[in-house]
């Protein structure tokens, strides 16, 4: 596993405590995993999605993500409905992997309540965390 | 592993290790009206002999084959168990069937629980098998859990009413204390479930209906999965008898999402009701849903086949609380006893046993219907059937009991409106003139 200096973490996107990262898009919220995320889990060989229109509050479970060694649970950063998957995660789940804040997006959901986004942390807040994960 | 009796030495080591003086003093936590005073009552112990005697006088006293010719099935099932199958379990590689988690040791076993899959997958004609549950009708409760995780949100199942009523007894023993509701379906006059009200039922995740059912009634599958999938429910075509599919279209074929269903006829003894062997098989799509252990086939280092413990991430030892099932041990050796059962029987001897079974089944039905029985449903059948049998033949049963005959199973105690009417069962180990003398004594 990577040294957390080894790590990328975007400004443009916010992060949750459990590790996934929410990013504001034409009013819409993207969500994935942080790359410290990916990089714990190891090679992720299933993504589990959750079904267009379905909706959650924010902190309830949405999917798993199963790598070779752990699966998963995903939680929503923000409350609402789903409004998009990324069905390439069906066949190529290692986008998580290899692009986890691009190529490797989970779910797309309209925000029930935009604030909550405010209520995540922005980078330097989730690397303080981070560091308080591993030394 | 041997058994070894704690000598007096021992027991003085042991105390003085844990500082404690006595035995006594060792239980003076447990209070005092929970012990016994009294010694056990024991008989005095036997020679050999006697022993051996004593053991034969008591399996006398019991209604069991060869020496009664027993028509019960009603989800356990004599079969005739061929001697490699007995032969090769005894062997001792096979006598600890616990959950091989090391490949490197465990190759023998891992393969043979392959095998198990491969045959049961292929006998019911879905994609993909597990490595076995305790029995039948916690299989069934498992593939509603199952059910419930894919549908999540919805509250409800149904339950034919005709699916064995030890297994309905079971699933509500798992879902009675939860928030899930389980809905039966009632049967109609010919035998078969009610597939009607399906199409109310709120919040439903699964339907289970059971083919051949316990009226020995063959179900329609397809519809019943067409009912459920227009809710978006799940079909589990549930089963005791596996070997009807020998004959019958097998449940894979007919759109179920779950089969799942009681493995005892392939080679495992009936021993009074246990152990069984659940039988669990699913659609592709919900294998990470499945419970239970999953062996798969692989390549080691230097390309070579292996077989190892596959999608394991699903189960407790990793997942915790969140995996697929608590079944944390398996059916090991029953299941590899259904593996060699299987390939001892092969594909065609399955087929020609299953139409045996039926055949004779069908016989007894066509001398009874001869001599004025009745039947009481007129579906077709696999190798059980009901008969209503004129008044007075419960003193005719008791009779037959002291004739050594077990002449069917009772169903008033399970449905207290078939009064008369007995489910009976007939596999290869009756011959004609067996069948011959039960028509004449029922009759005379």
């Amino acid at each position: 596993m990577k040294e957390i200096t080894e790590l990328s973490f975007p400004e443009d996107v916010r992060y949750t405590k459990d590790h996934e990262w929410g990013k504001s898009v034409d009013g819409k919220v993207k969500v994935g995993i942080s790359d410290y995320a990916q990089d714990q889990l190891g090679e992720i060989v299933f993504v589990e999605l959750p079904e267009v229109g379905a909706a959650f509050e924010k902190g309830d479970e949405f999917g798993t993500l199963e790598s070779v060694k752990a699966v998963s649970e995903l939680y929503m950063p923000v409350g609402g409905e789903v409004v998009g998957v990324n069905s390439q995660l069906e066949d190529s789940p290692e986008l998580v992997n290899s692009d986890p804040y691009d190529g490797g997006w989970i779910i797309e959901v309209a925000a029930g309540d935009a604030s909550e986004m405010d209520g995540l942390m922005d980078k330097s807040t989730y690397v303080e965390e981070l560091k308080g994960i591993k030394p | 592993m041997r058994y070894f009796p704690h000598t007096d030495e021992d027991i003085a080591a042991m105390l003085k290790l844990v500082g404690v003086g006595t035995l006594e003093d060792l239980f003076s936590t447990i209070p005092e009206d929970c012990r016994r005073k009294k010694a056990l009552s024991l008989p005095e112990a036997m020679t050999e002999w006697d022993l051996n005697r004593h053991m034969r006088a008591l399996s006398l006293d019991m209604a069991a084959y060869p020496e009664y010719k027993v028509y019960l099935g009603a989800g356990s099932y004599e079969h005739y168990i061929p001697a490699a199958v007995s032969y090769l379990l005894e062997r001792s590689e096979f006598s600890t069937a616990y959950t091989p988690y090391q490949p490197e040791i465990s190759q023998g076993t891992l393969q043979a629980m392959y095998e198990y899959q491969t045959l049961v997958a292929r006998l019911l004609g879905m994609d993909v098998a597990n490595a076995s549950m305790y029995d039948g009708a916690s299989a069934l409760a498992e593939a509603f859990k199952m059910s419930f995780n894919i549908k999540r949100k919805r509250k409800t199942l149904a339950i034919s009413g005709v699916v064995n009523p030890l297994y309905r007894s079971v699933v509500e023993t798992y879902f009675a204390p939860t928030e899930y509701r389980v809905v039966e379906l009632p049967y109609l006059q010919n035998g078969t479930t009610d597939l009607s009200g399906i199409a109310e039922i709120e919040e439903l995740a699964a339907v289970a209906v059971q083919s051949p059912n316990f009226f020995g009634c063959l179900e329609d599958l397809q519809s019943a999965g067409e009912a459920a999938h227009l809710k978006d429910a799940l079909l589990i075509a549930c089963f005791t008898e596996p070997l009807a599919y020998g004959l019958l279209r097998n449940p894979g074929s007919q759109g179920p999402d779950i089969a799942c269903g009681e493995g005892q006829s392939l080679g495992i003894p009936q021993s009074f009701g246990g152990p069984g062997l659940g039988m669990f098989a699913v659609k592709k799509d919900y294998v990470r849903k499945m419970p239970g252990r999953l062996v798969g086939r692989t390549k080691d280092l230097d390309g070579k086949d292996g077989f190892v413990l596959t999608l394991a991430t699903r189960e407790q030892h990793i997942r915790r609380e969140k995996a697929t099932s608590n079944i944390c041990s398996n059916q090991g050796l029953c299941a590899l006893t259904a593996a060699m059962y299987m390939a001892s029987v092969g594909g065609k001897g399955i087929r020609d046993l299953a139409g045996l079974n039926r055949d004779k089944a069908e016989y007894l039905k066509e001398r009874l219907r001869e001599a004025g029985v009745k039947m009481a449903f007129e579906t077709p059948t696999f190798n059980e059937f009901v008969v209503q049998f004129p008044k007075g033949l419960e003193a005719k049963y008791e009779e037959l009991l002291g004739k050594k005959i077990v002449a069917g199973l009772p169903l008033v105690p399970y449905y207290p409106e078939l009064a008369h009417h007995y489910l009976l069962c007939v596999t290869e180990t009756k011959t004609r003139d067996d069948l011959d003398a039960l028509v004449a004594e029922i009759t005379s």
